[in-house]
């Protein structure tokens, strides 16, 4: 059971892959990017993680406490922002491409060129 | 390409990738026997240093801060990129072929009075819990991140309230904007303070405090969390305000044909 939390991961991004290459909506294909994205948490969270460890805050416990590892979970919290911005990016370019085009299907948007 | 072909296509590469992962993960240490010599190095010595308690946060503002920086203007310029994109074209004309856009006649269904009192009601408190999240960032599991999303959110409640106009008027764009600069400048600012006193950037130069944890504690750890929690409430406002825009422009110009 060692590899289960990295199982996971492996299989977050391919669905969320899948969902991307299969999708006929630009909004849906941006939800199935944080989906890939969201494999990246759960692997940082999981490779930090040490048996037995509390979360790394010691204001009511001895500071001499195992704790799990706390950079990892600061990079997983630059994931999250990272992600928002990205996200924010996309949807507006959706919005343009609408706007432009009039539909959101990739598939039709791939028939116009330029 | 066809859809048929283009899944095929995926269906050998995914094959291809979960066996490289799988490759990948049979290096990798056990889950829970993490073996990384900076975690345990921090913690070890983080509460000496900084006498702050929320170590996340401690290793975001003060560890990692010059990461954070470039962190904090990443948001900053997804929020400055978006206005670009999203911003009104010489001559672009608000009529779309939208089915909504269309419908004209159809009545947009006024807020009901329970979703209005129950937003209103929440207004106050999740802007006391964002702020208590953006100033407790030694203390906690909380932070400027945290918080800032919070406190935007207590505009967007305002927004659901169905109360577009205080809605508009809760965030002149002159105000937030200033607010948004106020966060992310400070942040370099007191970097280079750090700097101007012959000290390395971002260097924790104030008073840490006595108790560990408390609120007077870890010194500019904390005054960078509560400027990152206006700088990325600021910049939420922004982004989620850009795309409401767009809704509410449509929603305006729906009103005034139908009057």
């Amino acid at each position: 059971m060692q590899v289960f939390p990295f199982l996971v991961v492996a299989w977050i991004v391919i669905v969320g892959l899948y969902g991307m290459i299969t999708s006929r909506d630009l909004i849906h294909q941006v939800v199935c990017l944080i989906v890939v994205q969201s494999s990246t948490y759960v692997l940082l969270l999981g490779v930090g993680y040490v048996t037995g460890g509390v979360a790394p805050y010691f204001f009511d416990i001895s500071p001499h406490a195992k704790a799990v590892d706390p950079v990892v979970q600061a990079l997983a919290l630059t994931d999250v922002v990272v992600e928002a911005a990205v996200t924010a990016l996309l949807l507006s370019f959706a919005v343009q491409a609408y706007k432009r085009f009039g539909t959101l299907d990739p598939h039709e948007l791939a028939e116009f060129k330029g | 390409m066809t859809p048929r072909q283009r899944l095929w296509f995926f269906v050998i590469a995914a094959a291809g990738l979960a066996a490289c992962y799988l490759w990948a993960f049979a290096g990798l240490p056990g889950f829970g026997n993490y073996p990384g010599p900076y975690g345990p190095a921090i913690l070890h010595e983080v509460i000496g240093r900084t006498n702050a308690t929320g170590v996340v946060s401690a290793v975001n503002f003060e560890y990692r801060g010059f990461d954070t920086v470039g962190e904090e203007f990443i948001l900053f310029t997804a929020a400055a990129g978006m206005s670009v994109v999203l911003r009104r074209l010489r001559d672009e004309r608000e009529e779309d072929s939208s089915p909504a856009a269309q419908a004209e006649s159809r009545e947009i269904p006024a807020t009901s009075a329970a979703v209005r009192v129950l937003t209103l009601l929440m207004v106050g408190p999740t802007a006391v819990i964002g702020w208590w999240l953006a100033t407790h960032a030694q203390t906690n599991p909380s932070g400027g991140f945290q918080g800032g999303v919070i406190l935007a959110t207590a505009f967007f409640l305002v927004y659901l309230s169905g109360e577009f106009i205080v809605f508009r008027r809760l965030r002149p764009d002159a105000v937030i904007d200033a607010s948004e600069a106020i966060g992310a400048g400070g942040f370099a600012a007191i970097g280079v303070t750090a700097v101007a006193m012959s000290l390395p950037y971002l260097y924790n130069y104030l008073p840490l405090g006595t108790i560990p944890g408390a609120i007077s504690s870890s010194g500019t750890i904390a005054l960078i969390s509560f400027l990152v929690g206006i700088e990325v409430a600021s910049a939420f406002v922004l982004i989620i305000g850009e795309l409401l825009d767009q809704t509410l422009l449509r929603q305006a110009a729906g009103r005034e044909g139908s009057s």
